[in-house]
């Protein structure tokens, strides 16, 4: 009986589901992202953007009069998964395009399925490997590291700091980005005075900021970090009183980094950080504003949750592709990847994207901005 | 001079911190021979379940005691659950029980509540007291009391009272005591809960020092397995005293060598200790006290 009524239950469940699914295929744009595991603070609002854009953009009738299909996997930042799920999509869902990679390594690992494959891959990864050497099919949307280093360097330069300490997480992105500083600060004429690492989970950095306190000459100090260690630096550095300028790295650009590590431990510190957090403060006459802010609108109002870098990524990936379907009016993957190295001037929420056959990435340094902490809140500094 | 205090006051304001998680290992490991790995899943829950009770309006104290509560209740949900259907298995498979736990812990709380960074005000306010040029967080020292408190407690519940001792017949030989008269059922579900609330504890006292997420148990847990490891696993002494001996080794290390081998040092001195007294510090004696 039970049984019975338990499948009449499935079958009519099955009838309901197979009409609501369209019958006609659409334009098929695969996607692999870290919805759940480790990275899933970055892949939960990167997925969130993409489902609530494509229907969007459906609603609004969607690319050159097709609909968009949006085949999405959760790959749990694991890169083996990822790699399964990217031949999946070239093999059995046939699409025309993806855009995924949360993580660095989910990314890495399914760059070659794609380039084999020949079909344009938009990465949300943050390293600079995915886009150097550039490979033909492989694009991406974050901002290197580099680039942040670089923004931060600037800002030192023209307050004339020359001579700085570093503490650094040693963890993946702190490694990584102290790595890239470290290669591009010579052609700044800054020196690295005092260099300490701390691990992720570590409670308390006071002993490496003492050691940068006693070093005679030290200006500045950069914190490339992520998670909670840059927040209990920030506590570290007011308690020891250490009164020179602390830089924090993109990695924390949010606003609970200034609840986590307090509005009075936080104030004045610098950090290179996208237009999106800042979407209310931005000029009138700013391209970035009206893009910024309908997306921090829209994305609040159908997820309840504040917006976030990670979820822009994923907006302008989208913004990207959809832009070079409709310049290529085709969906061969082989136009749509011509159209994406064309990307000229696209305003997207990282920065405004002019792509060419050397640069799959398309962003310059005005994609960040320097930001200072004040009394709580978020000033631009230029 | 200043820049050792300040070494030595980090080193004891972390050590405080693994202390309190290793202290956390000590009751089911005395009342079960099983390693908790859930340990650090306690503490996290003491941290997150204040932070959302608290973010809800209710007055800091009370929500420290509901999530000191609540995972109380869940560490007696463990027991009942998972570890005592399994009473005949192997103390390996209980552990490996317990490691499954905290992962199902650790997922069901991303759902519950989020997956981002959380921390509540320090008690006793954020303004650094200075101690001979060297400078200490007053919530360090509630850690460091409360580090103090709970080995107190419980090294006058193992050696004064009647149910602590039953705790310690119970992990000697479960029949033996049953022969006697102690309620073993009870003794375990007791000694989850006591894990639990002291984890938790620890959680609501170190949360405004180290932040809380859902995934920061297994971080603690390591340290706090090894502090007690060092100390002696189940000795009350030999937690607080791994504890702080490990805060102290990872402080100096990172302050006169270098912060590049603060973890390495802290886990040569492990192996050494553990080669020289595989019992830990304080272990041997406990293991033939009753």
């Amino acid at each position: 009986m039970n049984f019975n009524r338990n499948t009449a239950l499935a079958s009519s469940l099955a009838l309901v589901l197979g009409f609501a699914t369209p019958v006609f295929a659409d334009i098929k744009i695969g996607s692999t992202i870290s919805e759940t595991g480790p990275a899933s603070f970055l892949g939960d609002p990167e997925a969130k953007t993409l489902k609530m854009l494509v229907e969007e953009i459906n609603a609004a009738g969607g690319v050159n009069g097709e609909k968009i299909n949006l085949i999405l996997y959760d790959d749990g930042g694991d890169p083996n998964k990822a790699r399964t799920f990217a031949t999946r999509l070239v093999e059995d869902d046939k699409v025309v395009a993806v855009i995924g990679g949360t993580t660095t390594g989910t990314s890495m690992a399914i760059i070659p399925v794609f380039e084999d494959a020949e079909i344009p891959f938009i990465s949300l990864a943050g390293a600079i490997e995915i886009i150097d050497p550039v490979r033909p099919h492989t694009f991406k949307t974050p901002h290197t590291d580099r680039m942040a280093c670089a923004k931060i360097f600037e800002d030192m330069k023209k307050n004339g700091i020359t001579k700085i300490g570093m503490i650094s997480g040693s963890d993946g992105f702190g490694a990584s980005m102290h790595k890239q500083c470290l290669q591009i600060i010579g052609e700044y004429g800054i020196q690295v005075l005092a260099d300490e690492t701390y691990s992720p989970a570590d409670a308390d950095m006071t002993p490496q900021l003492t050691n940068i306190k006693s070093k005679a000459g030290v200006q500045a100090v950069l914190n490339p970090g992520f998670g909670q260690g840059p927040a209990i630096v920030t506590r570290n550095y007011a308690q020891l009183a250490l009164g020179l300028p602390l830089y924090q790295s993109h990695g924390v650009a949010s606003d609970g980094f200034i609840e986590l590590a307090g509005a009075k431990a936080a104030e004045g510190v610098r950090l290179p950080g996208t237009a999106l957090l800042v979407a209310s403060l931005l000029p009138e006459n700013d391209p970035q504003r009206s893009v910024v802010v309908a997306y921090k609108a829209a994305y609040e109002k159908a997820t309840g949750k504040p917006v976030s870098t990670f979820g822009g990524y994923a907006h302008d990936a989208l913004r990207i592709l959809v832009d070079a379907i409709k310049r290529a009016g085709s969906t061969e993957p082989s136009a749509i990847r011509d159209a994406i190295e064309g990307t000229h001037g696209l305003v997207g929420t990282t920065g405004t994207v002019t792509m060419s056959a050397k640069d799959h990435l398309g962003l310059d340094l005005s994609a960040f901005r320097m930001l200072r902490i004040e009394n709580g809140g978020w000033k631009i500094v230029e | 001079m200043p820049e050792f205090l300040q070494f030595l006051l980090s080193g004891i304001t972390v050590g405080a911190v693994y202390a309190l998680v290793a202290l956390g290992f000590t009751i089911i490991y005395n009342a079960s021979g099983v390693v908790n790995f859930a340990q650090g899943e306690f503490v996290m829950l003491g941290g997150m379940i204040t932070v959302f009770t608290y973010a809800a309006g209710l007055p800091l104290p009370l929500a420290a005691l509901i999530a000191i509560l609540a995972t109380a209740a869940i560490g007696v949900a463990l027991n009942t659950l998972a570890i005592a259907p399994a009473r005949g298995a192997p103390v390996v498979s209980l552990i490996i029980i317990t490691i499954g736990a905290s992962i199902l812990i650790r997922g069901a709380t991303q759902l519950v509540f989020d997956k981002q960074l959380h921390r509540f005000p320090a008690f006793s306010g954020d303004t650094p007291i200075a101690i001979g040029g060297a400078t200490i967080l007053p919530q360090s020292l509630w850690v460091i009391s409360g580090a103090f408190a709970i080995f107190l407690l419980l090294w006058l519940f193992f050696t004064r009272t009647l149910i602590g001792r039953a705790v310690l017949a119970t992990a000697n030989n479960r029949v033996a005591a049953q022969l006697v008269g102690i309620n073993t059922n009870f003794v375990m579900t007791l000694s989850f809960a006591m894990s639990a609330a002291i984890g938790a504890l620890a959680g609501v006292l170190v949360t405004p020092i180290t932040l809380t997420s859902y995934n920061i148990g297994l971080a603690f847990a390591l340290k706090g397995f090894a502090a007690a490891m060092i100390g002696g696993m189940g000795n009350p002494k030999g937690a607080l005293v791994g504890g702080l001996l490990l805060g102290i080794l990872e402080a100096m290390t990172a302050g006169y060598i270098s912060s590049q081998y603060k973890d390495a040092t802290a886990f040569i001195v492990i192996l050494v200790v553990l080669f020289a007294m595989p019992q830990g510090l304080f272990g041997s004696k406990s293991t033939d006290r009753v």
